[in-house]
C-alpha cells in the first residue's frame, strides 16, 4: 500500500481534486460545482472550462454558496462547494447545520489550506478547528485525504454517499505516501504499518511526519503501529479498539486542534470501550498565526520528534 | 378569484384550527401569509398533491419557517396528507413540526427556520430547474423582519446576477417582528426601493387581496431576464382577533375562549 520512499507530489493536490471532478462530472450530470470567490485558489479553472453551465460562483458570500448547494441538492445534484475550510465550515456552520445536515442534503463542502497549510494567509485563516465544528452536526462525514492516489480514490465514493460531506483538502503538494492502486474506504482506517507498542493514529500532513515518527521511535525499541484515520467522522472504532488492544497506547496526531477533533473523537470512543494511554499531538489550543509552513509545524508541535516523545509518553504510561 | 378569496378563508380557519390543538403558536405571521398560499395553491403553482416528488413541479420555499402551520393547512386542504393530521402539530412524532421540514412533510420542498436561510435554497433549486431543462418556477416567501439577515441580500444578488427570471420571491411586509415593530427593531421601512436596486422586477401589492397578489404572480411570470419581488402590505396577525392589532404576536398563547371568538369572526367576517 504504501510508497518505499516518501516524497512531495509534483504537482499541487487541488490539481487531483479538479482533474477528479471534471472526470466524474463527464461521466455524471448530477455533479455541479460552487466557489465563493475562490476558484483561482481552489484550482477550479478547469471545471469552469469543461462546464460552464455548471460551475457557480456565489462571490464571496459563503453562506449563500451553501444554501445555494443545498437547493441543488435538492434538485438531484450532487454539489462540491468550495472555500478556505475557515469560511467553508466556522463562518457558514449553521448553512451546514440546517440547509445540508438537517435537510438531509448530500452537499459536499471542501475546505482547503488545513491547519498550518494557511502559513502565509495567517491566523484569520488558519482552520485549526473546522472539524471540530462540524463535528457536532450529527451524520455528518468529515474526510481529510492524504495525497493523490487517496484522493481519487475516495472522491467517487464521496459523492455517491447520502449525506453531507466535508472534505478537508490540501491545495499544496502532497507528500505522496501510497503507492498507486491502493483501495480505502469511508469511514474504515487504513493501516499503514504494522506495530505492537503503541498504535499513531494520523491524518493530512500528519500522515508522513508519523510514519517518520515511527522510523525514530523503531531505533529505541519502540514498534509503532501507523494507521491513518482519514474519516474523521463516523471514525473507526472498530479499529481504535483493536489497536488500543493489540498496542496498549494510543497517539493522535492531527494538523488542527486537539480540543474537539482527531484526538477527541479517538478519545470520546476509547473511553467508553478499550481506555489506553492516549497522547494527543496537534495544536494545543491556540490560535493560529502567520510564518512559513516549517516555522509554524514546529511552533505548534506536528513535529515527527514532536509525535516519537509523545509515544514514548504514552508508553510510561502504560501499565 | 371568489373561489381563491374563499379558499384563503378556508386555509385562515384551518390555522387557527391547527392552533386551536395547542394554545399557542406563531400565529401572528403564519396569519400574515394566508392569501398568498391561497393564490400560490389554488392555482398558481404547478403541482400535483397526488405526487408531490414530481420533479418538474413548481416549488415553494417558505423561508420564514414559522408559517409552517398555515402551509400545513394549505396543504391538507389540497389532499397532500388527511386533515387529521393537522391536531398533531408539534406533538411527538409529529409529521407537522412548528417549522417546514422537506423530510417529515408531503408537499414541503425546503427544510427552514433559521431565518434567510431559504433565500439561498430557493436560489439553488431555480438555478437546478434551470440545469435540468424544466420548465418550472421556484416560489419564495420571506418576511421582513427576516430582511435583517445579510444572507437574503446575498442570495437576492446570486438570483438577479444569474437572471433567475423563474424566481419569484413574496415578501411578507407585515411591519411586525419577534421584537416589536419592524421601524423600531430595524427600520426596512424602504424594502420594495431596496428590492429594485438590487435587479428585482419589484410589484407591491395588498397581501390580503388575492385577486391583485394573483394578477402580480401572472405578471411575474411574464417577466423575462431578472427575478421577481412581490412586496406584500399585510398585517402580522390578519383576520385573528387575538392577534392582529398586537404589537407581540409573533409567537402567542391564547384561551380556547379567544380561540372560539377568533374563528366565529373569521367565518362571518372574511
Amino acid at each position: 500500500m504504501l510508497k518505499k520512499t516518501f516524497e512531495k507530489e509534483p504537482h499541487m493536490l487541488r490539481e487531483t481534486f479538479c482533474g477528479t471532478l471534471v472526470e466524474m462530472a463527464g461521466a455524471d450530470a448530477r455533479i455541479v460545482a460552487l466557489d465563493a470567490d475562490l476558484m483561482s485558489s481552489s484550482g477550479m479553472k478547469p471545471f469552469k472550462k469543461a462546464f460552464p453551465e455548471r460551475f457557480i460562483n456565489c462571490g464571496v458570500a459563503e453562506a449563500n454558496m451553501v444554501g445555494v448547494a443545498a437547493g441543488l441538492a435538492s434538485m438531484g445534484f450532487i454539489p462540491f462547494a468550495h472555500s478556505f475550510g475557515t469560511f467553508a465550515t466556522r463562518r457558514v456552520c449553521d448553512q451546514v447545520f440546517m440547509s445540508c445536515a438537517y435537510a438531509r442534503l448530500p452537499v459536499k463542502i471542501v475546505g482547503t489550506d488545513p491547519g498550518v497549510c494557511a502559513a502565509y494567509n495567517g491566523g484569520t485563516h488558519m482552520p485549526l478547528e473546522d472539524m471540530a465544528v462540524l463535528r457536532a452536526i450529527p451524520e455528518i462525514v468529515l474526510v481529510e485525504p492524504t495525497d493523490t492516489v487517496q484522493l481519487k480514490n475516495l472522491m467517487p465514493q464521496i459523492a455517491a454517499l447520502d449525506a453531507t460531506v466535508y472534505i478537508r483538502l490540501l491545495r499544496k503538494n502532497a507528500v505522496a505516501v501510497f503507492e498507486e492502486g491502493a483501495a480505502f474506504e469511508i469511514g474504515k482506517a487504513a493501516t499503514l504499518r504494522e506495530g505492537k507498542d503503541v498504535t499513531l493514529v494520523c491524518s493530512g500532513i500528519m500522515v508522513a511526519v508519523a510514519l517518520e515518527a515511527a522510523d525514530m521511535l523503531a531505533k529505541a525499541d519502540i514498534d509503532a503501529r501507523v494507521v491513518n484515520m482519514f474519516t474523521w467522522k463516523p471514525v473507526d472504532g472498530e479499529a481504535l479498539e483493536k489497536c488500543a488492544g493489540e498496542t496498549g497506547a494510543i497517539v493522535t496526531c492531527e494538523n488542527h486542534n486537539v480540543v474537539g477533533g482527531l484526538g477527541s473523537a479517538c478519545a470520546e470512543h476509547l473511553m467508553k470501550t478499550r481506555p489506553v494511554p492516549l497522547e494527543t499531538v496537534g495544536v494545543q489550543d491556540h490560535f493560529g498565526e502567520v510564518g512559513p509552513e516549517d516555522y509554524l509545524r514546529g511552533k505548534f508541535g506536528l513535529s515527527a520528534a514532536d509525535v516519537a516523545a509523545a509515544a514514548k509518553r504514552a508508553v510510561a504510561r502504560k501499565g | 378569484m371568489q373561489n381563491l378569496k374563499a379558499f384563503a378563508k378556508e386555509i385562515r380557519l384551518e390555522t387557527l384550527r391547527v392552533f386551536e390543538a395547542r394554545g399557542f403558536g406563531h400565529v401572528g405571521g403564519a396569519m400574515s401569509v394566508v392569501e398568498t398560499l391561497a393564490v400560490l395553491y389554488g392555482g398558481a403553482m404547478r403541482v400535483d398533491p397526488k405526487n408531490p416528488d414530481w420533479p418538474g413541479r413548481d416549488r415553494l420555499v417558505v423561508s420564514k419557517g414559522h408559517a409552517g402551520p398555515a402551509v400545513y393547512a394549505a396543504l391538507a386542504m389540497l389532499g397532500y396528507f388527511d386533515k387529521a393530521l393537522l391536531k398533531t402539530l408539534n406533538q411527538p412524532g409529529t409529521t407537522l413540526p412548528s417549522h417546514c421540514d422537506r423530510l417529515k412533510t408531503p408537499g414541503i420542498d425546503m427544510t427552514t427556520g433559521s431565518l434567510g436561510q431559504g433565500v439561498s435554497t430557493a436560489v439553488g433549486i431555480a438555478v437546478g430547474q434551470k440545469l435540468s431543462g424544466f420548465d418550472a418556477r421556484t416560489y419564495l416567501i420571506i418576511g421582513d423582519g427576516e430582511c435583517d439577515e445579510g444572507q437574503v441580500w446575498e442570495g437576492l444578488m446570486l438570483a438577479r446576477h444569474r437572471k433567475l427570471d423563474n424566481l419569484t420571491v413574496f415578501c411578507d411586509r407585515n411591519g411586525q417582528q419577534l421584537d416589536g415593530f419592524v421601524k423600531d427593531v430595524l427600520d426596512t421601512s424602504d424594502l420594495a426601493e431596496k428590492f429594485a436596486a438590487f435587479g428585482f422586477f419589484t410589484q407591491t401589492v395588498n397581501g390580503h387581496d388575492t385577486e391583485e397578489i394573483a394578477a402580480a404572480v401572472e405578471k411575474a411570470k411574464a417577466n423575462k431576464e431578472s427575478p421577481s419581488m412581490i412586496v406584500l402590505n399585510t398585517k402580522k396577525g390578519y383576520g385573528c382577533t387575538f392577534a392582529e392589532g398586537q404589537e407581540f404576536n409573533h409567537h402567542i398563547a391564547f384561551t380556547a375562549e379567544q380561540m372560539k371568538e377568533a374563528l366565529e369572526y373569521a367565518e362571518k367576517n372574511l
